[in-house]
């Protein structure tokens, strides 16, 4: 016991770490998120919060799965790989509400629509089709003599010649 | 209860197994998708873009990315001819040379070029979700990090708002979100990935010049595209690890 002797302050001292290193422990249970660390130096419940925020552009496939025949039709024509919600932008409030025929997606306006991509520009690449709108339709909306499903003029619009011979060449 | 020394080795063993998998909860929050077994990136295919500016306006829409702050814009670039016979022009003078606008991040198209001279092209711009990220690695509190799957993504419940990692990014692909004070990048549609769908920006591109890679995935096509294309990544000197591939990169891009 001789070794303990006069050694009461050492103890007290000690004490007073363990004491600190307790306390440390609870703060950093309550400050600390659970998650933190799970995958690295981070909240592993962020990657999760982060997944599960709601999707506005439904997808080509949930779109396919009810218009089978616009699918169809335009599987046939050069605008094949061109997505539904490329031109009619996101469409998943019309896709997963519970009855979509409520939610009616508007319809594009053909004038504002194809000469995004298709006026002509030196700067887009060559093979890409390409008009000057003033000259080619002369203002005329591009439905008039193309189906935007499948713009081919194999397939013209149902009422082309009806409307053109009324309108402006 | 009456235990003999043989039992009581098989049960406590057991019972730390059992009280193991009690911790650990459910496996996963969505049964479908495992982090393990993807490794996202982005091929850009600069030949097919057409400078539509679909893909920054699906983002934008997407993610409610507000007005005049991009997570993908587009630029233009135009090459002169005298520049392009003049290439060391391009490293005396890269303040000058080539020419690039970004109107509104492309967001509403660009304007129509009738100099038919020099070259044109159209350099969609990204987060590169690097591997070796410079962003990640400057953060203070762990608020943006790497994900299991590749992504590089932003906790903004933990984000101080200090834009280090704004400063850090070479590719200039963060920004402090005006409301919400805390930063901000392109997530990869990580909401979107992990349900099996693909980004806005791909889903919205007419061209097919974007495609969100798995390179994780055996049967993805990036893997057959990488054998039979040479693809860059921007500053490749910063050996930051970029995923996003580009086909038919000039050099003049930087």
């Amino acid at each position: 016991m001789s070794v303990f002797k006069d050694a009461g302050h050492l103890f007290r001292f000690a004490g007073l770490f363990v004491l600190a290193f307790a306390v440390f422990l609870v703060v950093r249970h309550f400050v600390v998120p659970p998650s933190f660390g799970q995958y690295g130096h981070y909240r592993g419940a962020a990657i999760r919060e982060i997944a599960s925020r709601p999707v506005k552009f439904a997808g080509h496939d949930t779109c396919e799965a009810c218009h089978v025949d616009v699918a169809e039709k335009k599987s046939k024509g050069k605008h094949a790989h061109v997505n539904c919600e490329a031109c009619h932008d996101a469409q998943a409030n019309h896709a997963h509400s519970d009855d979509p025929s409520t939610v009616k997606p508007a319809l594009p306006d053909t004038t504002v629509l194809c000469v995004r991509c298709h006026t002509a520009s030196a700067a887009k690449p060559k093979g890409f089709p390409q008009v000057v709108p003033a000259d080619h339709s002369n203002g005329m909306p591009c439905n008039t003599c193309h189906q935007p499903h499948n713009p081919g003029m194999d397939a013209p619009a149902a009422d082309a010649p009806a409307k053109l011979a009324g309108g402006a060449r | 209860m009456n235990m003999n020394r043989r039992q009581m080795l098989i049960l406590l063993p057991a019972a730390a197994i059992a009280w193991k998998s009690v911790l650990a909860g459910t496996p996963e929050d969505s049964p479908n998708y495992k982090m393990s077994d993807h490794w996202w990136g982005m091929l850009i295919d600069i030949p097919k873009c057409i400078g539509c500016g679909n893909c920054v306006r699906a983002c934008a829409a997407e993610n409610d990315v507000p007005d005049g702050y991009f997570r993908t814009w587009v630029e233009r670039y135009h090459v002169s001819d005298w520049e392009m016979k003049n290439p060391q022009n391009i490293m005396t003078n890269p303040m000058t040379d080539p020419q690039v606008i970004s109107p509104d991040g492309g967001k509403e198209g660009f304007p129509v070029a009738t100099d038919e001279s020099g070259k044109y092209f159209f350099v969609p711009k990204m987060c590169n979700h690097c591997v070796d990220s410079p962003c990640t690695q400057v953060c203070p509190v762990g608020a943006t990090f790497v994900a299991p799957d590749g992504v590089v993504l932003v906790d903004q419940k933990y984000c101080l708002g200090c834009a280090y990692c704004v400063q850090a990014c070479p590719y200039g692909c963060r920004y402090i979100h005006p409301e919400k004070r805390v930063a901000d990048k392109c997530t990869l549609c990580y909401h979107r990935i992990t349900k099996g769908l693909t980004t806005a920006c791909c889903e919205a591109c007419p061209t097919g010049a974007r495609q969100l890679v798995d390179l994780k995935n055996p049967h993805d096509p990036i893997h057959e595209f990488l054998k039979t294309h040479s693809v860059q990544v921007l500053k490749p000197q910063m050996a930051t690890g970029a995923k996003a591939f580009y086909n038919g990169l000039d050099g003049s891009v930087r």
